[in-house]
């Protein structure tokens, strides 16, 4: 029989994971899922202020809190040899990466020489009006208002603006 | 008996099966994180998305949350009994997990039918798009979750290859990591 006992007694050493594993077996899993709860009662009275920001840091910055101490108290990371902690880091990293590259041009509306018509207008509140039911309706077939519309220095010109249904959306 | 070369080698450092989950679980952060990451953009730059999340059920989604919560209590006490040499234990820790996956999923088809009849469907608009994969991607991981700790269970009763215990341990509490994040995103930010 193979315990996972034996594979900390087998490679405890090499990772220094053997005095650690032990520490595991003293760690009180009730009183962190307790924890967990309580954060999680946090979380859904923070909205219920209704300030924007509390709401922001109570459901997300709890929410990394609440994954912090899963990952590390549960999922035993906090004493997991440290390359297998690089690797998820390093695809952590990829995604923040992957995040911020495409910002640009899904949150953006108009850049230089474009402009994503569709997703301005829908953007706009009468458009939102009219996609109570569902996007389609504001999908760019809406005249974008004159207060609305990009400034000047950043409309492209006729000739090279975007088609009504921008790329990208 | 020969054991499987995953129970036994240990070339890295870390158990070989052990290590062969972290990598499952490394591609999906990049799953998980491309696709929560997309809807993050989209959601940032489309403001009345707020207006069609506010029609998400928050307390489904919260006590869904505390269901998902006490399973990865009851794997990791599973894991710790494993350790312990006590497979029955470990067995039937595992099967109060599944007991959780399926309460998550009769609560999630509850939750899903009642959107559905009030017309928020998956092609209503680029928020239920997103709503529906997200969520649904997360199900079908909560549904191979609790298929693998049946197995795993059946297994560690018999006091067979527990150290698959602390493996699926591990997945399961990942399940529960994503659905920490999709909570917010999908039922608190109105």
């Amino acid at each position: 029989m193979s315990t996972p006992s034996s594979h900390s007694h087998e490679h405890g050493h090499e990772s220094g994971g053997h005095e650690a594993h032990d520490g595991a077996h003293h760690t009180n899993y009730v009183k962190i899922w307790a924890m967990l709860l309580v954060l999680l009662g946090v979380s859904l009275a923070g909205p219920e202020l209704g300030i924007r920001t509390v709401t922001l840091l109570t459901a997300f910055g709890i929410a990394v809190v609440k994954a912090y101490m899963v990952a590390k108290y549960f999922m035993h990371l906090n004493i997991e040899r440290r390359f297998v902690v690089q690797l998820l880091t390093v695809c952590l990293g990829l995604m923040m990466l992957f995040f911020l590259a495409t910002a640009p041009d899904v949150m953006k509306h108009w850049g230089m020489n474009w402009r994503n018509e569709s997703a301005k207008n829908a953007n706009i509140p009468e458009a939102t009006h009219h996609a109570e039911g569902g996007e389609h309706a504001a999908a760019g077939h809406e005249v974008v208002p004159a207060h609305e519309a990009a400034p000047a220095h950043q409309a492209a010109p006729a000739h090279e603006a975007a088609p009504a249904h921008g790329a990208g959306e | 008996m020969v054991r499987p070369i995953a129970t036994t080698r240990s070339a890295s450092g870390v158990p070989t099966g052990r290590l062969a989950v972290w990598w499952v679980l490394a591609s999906e952060i990049v799953i998980f994180g491309g696709l929560l990451g997309s809807y993050l953009l989209h959601r940032l730059g489309h403001p009345e998305w707020a207006t069609y999340a506010s029609h998400t059920n928050t307390w489904a989604g919260a006590f869904n949350t505390f269901v998902l919560l006490t399973s990865s209590l009851s794997a990791v006490l599973a894991h710790q009994a494993a350790e312990q040499g006590n497979g029955k234990k470990a067995a039937n820790l595992l099967l109060a997990t599944c007991g959780g996956a399926l309460i998550f999923l009769i609560v999630k088809s509850f939750e899903w039918t009642a959107e559905i009849q009030h017309g928020y469907t998956i092609t209503a608009n680029g928020f239920w798009s997103f709503y529906y994969i997200a969520a649904g991607l997360h199900g079908l991981h909560v549904i191979a979750g609790a298929i693998i700790m049946l197995i795993v269970a059946a297994d560690a009763r018999k006091g067979k290859d527990l150290q698959r215990v602390e493996l699926i341990g591990i997945y399961w509490h990942f399940v529960d990591l994503v659905w920490i994040f999709l909570f917010p995103l999908l039922y608190i930010a109105k």
